[in-house]
């Protein structure tokens, strides 16, 4: 026994050297210098804090919560953890009403499909642009993903859910908010390339938002509600009836591993690992050689991957890239990994809106520079940041495949 | 996941290794724990500037000769050295990272102290002198920027009068790059080359270096030039009317870090797969050799290679961990040279050689590591993480990474 071995923080708080390594790959303090930087944010703010929680700087709220700083650090410090959780102990600030709202993408998503054609509509008018900059201080400049009439939800147990038991292999579909109230069509694209790997797809009991959203506007016990909610539905499906859970959001994925533990304290250890990634989990099939898969060969396209933020964290963008990379007829170019600088609901507040746009122009330009016929992520905020900031489209790497497979050709090879 | 081969560190060692073996055609994948030393670059290689006893070098490829066979050099065989080292100098610039000097004769490079130290390789754009004895510039402008505090004038002007020139110090105030201090923590070398890569703030510095210019025969600048590509040097080289000399500031080191990303852009470009930020958990060895390996990020997805190469660093990159009871390299438990006596491990005065910096792994004359003094006959090791050497005291850290990355290039791809 020894003290240096038996005093490590879960955050390796104590293992930072002070290297420096982490403030160069911080994207938020070249563009806005009011942000500390997470050397001074993190571990070394800490070590004041520990001392005395006044100590904690408000400007924390600037931090993405990106993970790059993670990503870059030789020593393991769990950086970004270290800048969340002092958010969460130490902000005496309250969520106001615009950040509420932003926050709770299942409510208003509810509420918006509801009455979609109206809300899409309205959202769009310049007035209510106006008053929501002005009175909400949501930027002008952003756009609302618009909301689907039909959820993704509604849409599975009327078309799908009756032909899924009939395949040999089976997963839980975590779709999240997105795909229910806003892009169903991803989800369709899901339930056709799983059902042509011989996968039935399947929903959970139930599910709520991840509370990627919560967490970083500050509504802590909301997102610990939810995550239990989501951990008790997971393991349903993992423990009992023997489904992993598949999602297709890189974040939604990141959230429900790693910041449930981290952020939390929600304990996931029995279930963490069969809570993955399309890409991840189709790749993981093919390399094992238990499917096959076909592709149609009069598809052509130049696609530019993107990597999210939460998707190089996991350190996962290698499936999507592989996955990608065997459609023959596609050109690909992996554009530099950087933050677009969307964050979720971050770039959507008037007064990061210029930080937003500053931390994404190089990728923008690069975008631009391709040249691509579409841009393909894993992430539906950096999805809509890069269709705000470029002329380019994007799709997610699943669509692609949907688009590029030879259906009815794999569907008998994996029958 | 299969790769020929996997290189478990991303620094200059695991760069070098595999942009030599992608270029054979060997798709290679590198998982890298974090980002390297090279962010602490001095701006310079060293080669091997001291003996282990302590003799001064000044011709590094005889040298060589003399050293202990447990040596990573001796290893390498010194017969070998020179063409390996303009190998890497070829392969360095081929890749984007414009380097200049030699093997034979050691230069002068700059420490942001103002001293001066031999060298092998500078990156090209930095301030060098070619032998002992010659000046800079008869008349100086040192220049740095207000409230950055990593490159002294002081000290530097200090050594550029004694060594003949005369000097005048000046600061500039540029609003940009001023905005920076809103956090002084965060005005770094790196920030201001951020900001500096903004074409309208280098006209801002530009304009101002060329009203101060006049009667100088040059102007020394930290290098804060440069970050995201070398756009903002060639402007400061073509535009301002006055020779610049630019003297590496104290970490993070902008030149250093723009060696990493255009190596490992090369790396990429090549069709290899680099992972950031994630770690090898788990070997599985049988029969002395490397089957698969886990990491942190795939967990049960195992990566697989015919070749597996150690280039995972020192006690820094924790490619080395000490405890009370000895050091273990931690990814493969594979064999470590250190002194079994702990007090032997360290001097007390810290600039005296420091024992326990030529601690590191152990290997054959082939570079293979060992398993209770069996060869691992698919593992190799390169760059800082090897034992045998003192890379502070011998000043051998960087071509030791550079020599022993290209040996192994040429054994795996036979």
């Amino acid at each position: 026994m020894n003290m240096q071995e038996n005093n490590i923080s879960e955050n390796n708080f104590e293992q930072c050297i002070k290297c420096t390594v982490c403030t160069v790959y911080c994207p938020v303090v070249p563009v806005n210098p009011s942000y500390p930087g997470p050397k001074q944010a993190g571990p070394d703010g800490e070590r004041l804090r520990l001392k005395r929680g006044d100590f904690y700087d408000e400007a924390l709220k600037y931090c993405l919560n990106c993970k790059r700083c993670e990503v870059a650090c030789p020593s393991g410090v769990k950086i970004g953890d270290i800048i969340q959780l002092a958010r969460i102990k130490h902000s005496k600030k309250r969520p106001a009403l615009r950040d509420m709202m932003l926050a709770n993408t299942d409510i208003v998503g509810t509420m918006a499909s509801t009455f979609a054609p109206i809300v899409n509509t309205t959202l769009a008018l310049k007035p209510v642009k106006w008053a929501m900059d002005s009175v909400l201080k949501i930027d002008s400049h952003r756009t609302f993903p618009k909301y689907s009439s039909k959820t993704f939800e509604s849409w599975f147990r009327k078309n799908a859910q009756a032909s899924q038991d009939q395949f040999p292999r089976h997963i839980s579909f975590f779709h999240g908010c997105y795909i229910n109230y806003n892009y169903p069509q991803l989800g369709m694209d899901m339930v056709k390339v799983f059902n042509a790997l011989g996968c039935g797809v399947h929903l959970l009991d139930k599910e709520k938002c991840c509370g990627v959203a919560l967490v970083s506007n500050g509504l802590i016990s909301q997102a610990r509600k939810q995550a239990q909610f989501n951990i008790d539905n997971i393991r349903h499906s993992v423990i009992d009836n023997k489904r992993p859970v598949v999602g297709a959001s890189s974040t939604c994925i990141f959230t429900m591993r790693d910041e449930y533990p981290h952020l939390l304290g929600i304990d996931n250890a029995d279930v963490r690992s069969s809570i993955d990634l399309a890409t991840r989990f189709i790749f993981r099939l093919i390399d094992n050689g238990e499917v096959k898969i076909k592709f149609r060969d009069d598809y052509h396209s130049r696609i530019a991957y993107h990597t999210p933020c939460h998707m190089e964290k996991l350190g996962w963008s290698f499936y999507s890239i592989d996955l990608l990379r065997r459609i023959p007829g596609v050109d690909l170019v992996v554009l530099d990994s950087q933050c677009c600088g969307i964050a979720g609901t971050y770039g959507f507040k008037k007064e990061n809106y210029p930080t937003s746009q500053g931390i994404g122009a190089s990728l923008f330009k690069q975008i631009e520079d391709a040249k691509p016929d579409f841009v393909a992520t894993d992430c539906e905020t950096c999805k809509w940041q890069i269709e705000m900031s470029t002329p380019v489209e994007v799709k997610h790497p699943i669509s692609i495949l949907a688009e590029a497979i030879d259906y009815e050709a794999t569907k008998k090879i994996n029958s | 996941m299969k790769f020929d081969t996997i290189i478990i560190g991303g620094g200059l060692a695991g760069l070098t290794c595999g942009i030599a073996l992608q270029r054979q055609g060997v798709k290679c994948a590198i998982v890298s724990a974090g980002h390297s030393a090279l962010h602490f670059s001095s701006g310079s290689f060293d080669l091997l500037n001291t003996l282990p006893d302590g003799t001064p070098v000044e011709s590094p490829l005889k040298a060589m000769e003399s050293l202990h066979a447990t040596h990573p050099y001796a290893k390498i065989g010194s017969g070998r050295i020179k063409a390996l080292a303009d190998e890497a100098k070829s392969l360095l610039c081929s890749c984007g990272v414009a380097v200049k000097g030699d093997a034979e004769t050691p230069h002068l490079r700059f420490t942001p102290m103002g001293t001066t130290k031999p060298t092998w390789l500078s990156f090209e754009e930095i301030a060098t002198l070619d032998k002992p004895g010659v000046s800079l510039g008869e008349k100086l402008l040192i220049v740095n920027f207000a409230g950055f505090l990593d490159f002294n004038t002081a000290f530097i002007a200090k050594e550029l009068e004694a060594a003949g020139s005369k000097c005048s110090v000046t600061s500039v105030s540029i609003p940009e790059i001023n905005r920076l201090r809103i956090n002084p923590t965060e005005m770094r070398a790196t920030n201001i080359a951020k900001t500096l890569d903004n074409p309208q703030v280098l006209t801002s510095l530009i304009t101002i270096l060329n009203s101060r210019a006049a009667g100088h025969d040059a102007i020394v600048l930290p290098h804060v030039f440069g970050f995201a590509s070398d756009a903002a040097l060639h402007r400061l080289r073509s535009e301002v009317k006055a020779t610049i000399h630019l003297i590496p500031t104290m970490p993070p080191s902008v030149p250093g870090i723009r060696a990493q990303r255009t190596l490992r852009h090369a790396f990429e470009q090549l069709g290899g797969v680099y992972m950031l930020g994630d770690t090898v958990v788990r070997a599985e060895i049988e029969n002395h050799s490397v089957k698969r390996i886990f990491t942190e990020n795939h967990s049960d997805i195992a990566l697989t290679a015919s070749h597996y190469v150690l280039a995972s660093g020192h006690f820094f990159s924790k490619g080395l961990v000490a405890t009370p009871q000895g050091v273990y390299e931690p990814v493969f438990g594979c064999d470590v040279i250190f002194d079994k006596d702990r007090n032997n491990w360290y001097n007390e005065s810290m600039l005296n050689c420091q024992e326990y910096i030529s601690f590191g792994v152990e290997t054959n004359s082939a570079l293979l590591t060992l398993e209770g003094g069996t060869p691992i006959t698919n593992l190799y090791a390169i760059g800082s993480v090897l034992g045998g050497c003192n890379a502070v005291s011998e000043g051998c850290g960087a071509g030791v990474a550079l020599l022993t990355a290209l040996a192994v290039a040429h054994t795996i791809k036979g």
